[in-house]
């Protein structure tokens, strides 16, 4: 590509923008993918038909859109960050108001056969929306008080709707994917340094109140904290799940069960095979060896990434990428804390692997923003 | 926007030192992740290995077959059937209601049972088989076979269930099994896992329960891997059990069928023994039950007119009765006279129809009095005097002891339920029961089996038994375990005079047998079967002086409860014994008319190991007895089916 790339000192055009994909991420996307369609198959006990088939059309559909998404110029999506952000959010009210609830209390609207999640909308939405407000905003007015506030309150805003949906995993992933934007954008270490200061104090205040006469929650609500922050407390309720990935994953050894061949998700030990816990499933099946091998796909997913991203000269696309990139890694690594017990269980899937239309859809689409980025700087 | 070159580059220094910032935490976060997978996959993943066997592989019992209980010819006793049932699985079935409300109409179901099982597969997990119906006739449970397209989720199924195919004769004896209750868990130390199985059987009384161990057998295991629903996904390996050990009863089932046949609707009991080994050939107690009933599980009114009837059909009167001997005693007061040297073989006493002794008067059976009675003849006659005479000479201690030797007063240790030790009473005995001494008085009353003494037909026999082969034999219901069969050890010389013990079979020979006899009518003609015995009637009521003055009331006349016993002991053949029997009556009057022609039916079936040969019938009987053996509900030899009506 080298050779392309000497000969046409112009941003490409029409068809030949193919050649100028970042294809490493797209080989990297679509091995993750395939093997979370094995796993799908290998979960549902052989039965391609039961998860696989969809979640293979979902991805060829996805990677349709990407394409699509990636050919039209970045500053078209720049231009579009404020029409798809207000959608979102107009759609995250709503849902709130007028949704359906169903499993995992995802709430969705339904338009006959398209089922529009507006939290999922949103994380591409408040990425784009974020980057174009740095691109559009002075560099030396990143840090002042008032611009701080205008993000945070774009990011802050359709977190508390949809923790209102109630969405856990979903309202901390937007919240994280927002400040890794703004980290990026060069906000300054004293705001980062103030809230993580102001969160812990709240934390240690509220245990340390615990037992006192100014106790700050109901012993009940402390209670369920302890639930949550230590699964094992509960075998048979909160932490049944947890357990249960963990011994998959442990009894998997170096080198694995074998393909299809893991007791635990076979005999329905595992909660949420399909979805949440899939990677306990790989684990239990190819062991350590297949585990780790995933981690590092993953992680040259995002080192491609970020290196596209600085290679970038233009201030959104980077910005644009970092953010596609942030939220790609928060997803995976609190997924993976989650199923390996270092992290409480929030609903967060594993991006690619888990089975899910729409959650695919959105992070195609978030490579198909990251790639019309890269295809489209400046040279 | 639009830049200056400076903030183009400010921006793209700041993004870079902020990018690469990031990623460093990004790797570092992917660190950790690396190496907590690590931890669980390679470092601990033995542990986690163990703990997903734990999960996924369960053990599972698999009930072993229970032993069979036949009789000494290997016919079947207890056995076990197929009990034809439906189950039904929620999983499977679909819509219930309909399925449920299908099956209704092809399987008797009442309204009740319906609900009741619906409710059940409701309350129980999806996969959970839940019995719709028990012990189905084959033609329901195949109409259920043949609909089972029409029936998703409904699975006839097979398992095994206790039958008693010789029901009655056998309810006492071998008794029953029923489903596991507390009391039975709570009776064991340990008990087996297996008991804790549904529908697991045990025995609850008679040889079932006494023999438990040998019967049950040993349970298989089966190790199963199971999903988080607990449903058995395949089987991964199994260990067969063991079947419970076969038993062979020294009872000869048709004989006992005959026996119990023979005893009909009378409260009664008739034991049959070999004199030689101390085989229980018949061990007999009428009326009976139908042990069926209990496997089943008995409805409360067929319980109740079990208990309620008045001839206690749920007792085992050959070995849970205790009666007075009666004159069936003679010959222990006898011999204790006799061994002690108080008497010899030539004491004679003369019978007046009376003793006087200490101002009271003890009478004789026979009013008028036998006139002087040699040993031999107080036997023939059964008179009383003699023994009121002999026994004061004797004393209560040595008969007692004499008794003892006899088999009497102590239990015989035998695979059934209730058996009775009787009572061998001496005067340390009455006076640890009653604090009382022991009077002259009482000494006499034992001296004719009544009294203090009591004694069940299966004492009785062995006395018989005794006295017949001078030996000192022990009863045995067990004859063969698993086709090994039991050694019968040698019996012990009962160190008695023969020609004491010669005199008594004398005695008991002429009771039959000499014109005088008191059982003569009970004879038997045949010169290779003769017969030897003895008769008895106890009372039930004290005659009073009022009464005997005016004289006493006959049997007929009183209301059963107040009529004597009737008892009788024998042996035969006299000059070879072979088989000692012990028949008791309930309020069935005389000894001599009643017990006897029943003893000497029962011993002729033994001896002939078939029906009682005519021939061996004095031939003014021969008739009679035809037509009586004709219209006994017997049932068939070789299949255990009643030919006639049965006797419930």
């Amino acid at each position: 590509m080298a050779f392309f790339e000497n000969r046409l000192k112009q941003a490409p055009t029409g068809i030949r923008k193919v050649l100028y994909l970042n294809w490493q991420v797209i080989v990297l996307v679509t091995a993750v993918s395939a093997v979370g369609i094995l796993m799908l198959w290998s979960v549902a006990g052989g039965d391609f038909n039961l998860w696989a088939r969809r979640q293979a059309q979902v991805f060829a559909a996805g990677m349709v859109l990407m394409f699509m998404v990636a050919m039209v110029p970045v500053w078209f999506w720049r231009s579009m960050a404020g029409i798809a952000y207000l959608t979102s959010f107009v759609l995250l009210i709503i849902v709130d108001l007028y949704g359906v609830v169903g499993m995992g209390a995802q709430r969705w609207i339904d338009f006959g056969p398209l089922r529009l999640q507006p939290s999922e909308m949103m994380k591409f939405s408040l990425v784009l929306m974020l980057a174009a407000y740095y691109d559009w905003l002075d560099i030396r007015k990143v840090s002042r008080p008032l611009w701080v506030l205008i993000p945070v309150l774009l990011t802050s805003l359709p977190t508390v709707l949809v923790l209102m949906q109630p969405n856990l995993g979903t309202s901390l992933m937007l919240l994280m994917a927002g400040a890794a934007v703004m980290f990026a954008a060069g906000v300054s270490y004293w705001y980062f340094a103030a809230v993580t200061g102001v969160v812990v104090g709240t934390v240690v205040a509220v245990f340390q109140s615990r037992g006192t006469e100014w106790q700050l929650l109901h012993d009940y609500q402390f209670r369920r904290i302890d639930t949550f922050l230590d699964p094992s407390a509960d075998p048979l309720g909160a932490g049944y799940n947890i357990i249960q990935a963990k011994i998959a994953l442990g009894s998997g050894g170096w080198s694995g069960k074998g393909f299809m061949q893991g007791t635990q998700s076979r005999l329905n030990y595992l909660p949420e095979k399909q979805t949440d816990f899939i990677f306990s499933t790989l684990a239990e099946e190819f062991g350590f060896v297949g585990a780790f091998s995933l981690l590092i796909l993953y992680a040259l997913i995002i080192g491609f990434c970020m290196i596209s991203a600085l290679q970038n000269r233009d201030r959104f696309s980077s910005l644009l990428i970092i953010g596609v990139a942030a939220n790609f890694f928060f997803y995976i690594a609190v997924n993976l804390s989650m199923v390996m017990g270092m992290a409480p269980v929030v609903g967060v899937p594993l991006p690619l692997m888990s089975y899910g239309g729409s959650a695919m859809l959105v992070i195609l689409v978030g490579f198909g923003l990251m790639q019309s980025a890269h295809v489209h700087r400046p040279r | 926007m639009r830049r200056t070159q400076k903030d183009a580059e400010d921006s793209a220094r700041s993004i870079t030192r902020r990018g690469l910032l990031l990623g460093g935490g990004m790797t570092a976060m992917v660190a950790a992740l690396g190496v907590r997978m690590r931890y669980l996959q390679v470092d601990q993943a033995e542990e986690f290995k163990l703990l997903a066997e734990e999960n996924r592989i369960s053990i599972e019992l698999i009930p072993p077959g229970r032993g069979l209980i036949q009789d000494r010819n290997g016919k079947l006793i207890a056995g076990n059937e197929q009990n034809y049932r439906v189950v039904i699985t929620r999983e499977d079935a679909g819509d219930v209601d309909r399925v449920m409300h299908r099956l209704a109409g092809l399987i008797p179901m009442t309204a009740e049972e319906l609900d009741q099982t619906l409710a059940d597969v409701k309350k129980n997990a999806a996969h959970v088989k839940v019995v719709v119906k028990d012990r189905l006739d084959w033609d329901d449970f195949s109409k259920v076979a043949i609909n089972a397209p029409a029936l998703p989720g409904v699975i006839p199924e097979v398992g095994l269930s206790r039958i008693y195919p010789r029901g009655y004769d056998f309810a006492h004896i071998v008794g029953y099994v029923g489903a596991v209750s507390q009391k039975d868990l709570d009776e064991q130390e340990d008990p087996d896992p297996i008991l804790r199985l549904p529908k697991f059987q045990i025995g609850k009384i008679g040889t079932e329960r006494w023999m438990e161990k040998v019967l049950r057998g040993r349970a298989g295991t089966r190790q199963v891997e199971k999903n988080a629903f607990g449903r058995v996904m395949r089987e991964l390996g199994r260990e067969e059990g063991v079947a419970g050990g076969d038993i062979r009863l020294t009872i000869d089932a048709d004989l006992q069928n005959f026996a119990q046949a023979r005893l009909g609707s009378e409260s009664a009991a008739v034991v049959v023994m070999d004199v030689r080994n101390g085989d229980l050939l018949c061990c007999a107690s009428a009326p009976s039950f139908n042990p069926n009933l209990f496997v089943r599980g008995i409805s409360h009114t067929d319980y109740a007119s079990l208990t309620e009837n008045d001839h206690r059909p749920l007792a085992n009167k050959a070995v849970s009765g205790a009666y007075p001997p009666g004159s069936t005693f003679k010959m222990v007061t006898a011999l204790a006279a006799l061994d002690s040297g108080a008497i010899d073989l030539g004491h004679k006493v003369r019978c007046p129809g009376y003793l006087e002794f200490g101002g009271r008067r003890f009478h004789c059976w026979s009013r008028g009095g036998h006139g002087t009675l040699s040993l031999t003849q107080s036997l023939q006659k059964s008179c009383d005097v003699y023994y009121y005479d002999i026994a004061q000479k004797v004393g209560i201690d040595k008969m007692a002891e004499m008794g003892r030797r006899l088999g009497l007063g102590g239990r015989h240790e035998l695979p059934m339920s209730a058996i009775v030790p009787g009572t061998m009473p001496d005067r340390a005995w009455k006076q640890e029961s009653y604090g009382q001494d022991w009077r002259i008085g009482d000494t006499i009353n034992a001296s004719i089996g009544q009294g203090y003494v009591l004694a069940s037909p299966l004492q009785l026999a062995v006395m018989t038994a005794r006295i017949a082969s001078g030996r000192a034999v022990e009863p045995r219901l067990v004859r063969m375990i698993d086709g090994k069969e039991i050694a019968a050890p040698e019996p012990a010389s009962l160190g008695i005079d023969e020609r004491h013990l010669a005199a008594m079979r004398q005695g008991m020979w002429d009771v039959v047998n000499s014109q005088a006899g008191t059982a003569r009518s009970a004879r038997i003609v045949d010169p290779t079967m003769i017969l030897a015995g003895k008769t008895g009637t106890s009372q039930v009521r004290n005659i009073s002086a009022a009464e005997r003055s005016q004289g006493v009331i006959r049997n007929e006349q009183l209301p059963w409860r107040r009529r004597d016993h009737a008892l009788y002991v024998g042996y035969a053949p006299y000059d070879n014994p072979r088989y000692a029997v012990a028949v008791i009556i309930e309020h069935g009057g005389g000894g001599s008319t009643v017990a006897a022609p029943v003893a000497r039916d029962v011993i002729l079936a033994a001896l002939a190991g078939g029906r009682p040969p005519l021939a061996a019938y004095p031939s003014d009987q021969r008739g009679r007895i035809e037509s009586m053996l004709k219209d006994l509900p017997l049932r068939d030899p070789e299949t255990g089916a009643l030919t006639k009506s049965d006797q419930a």
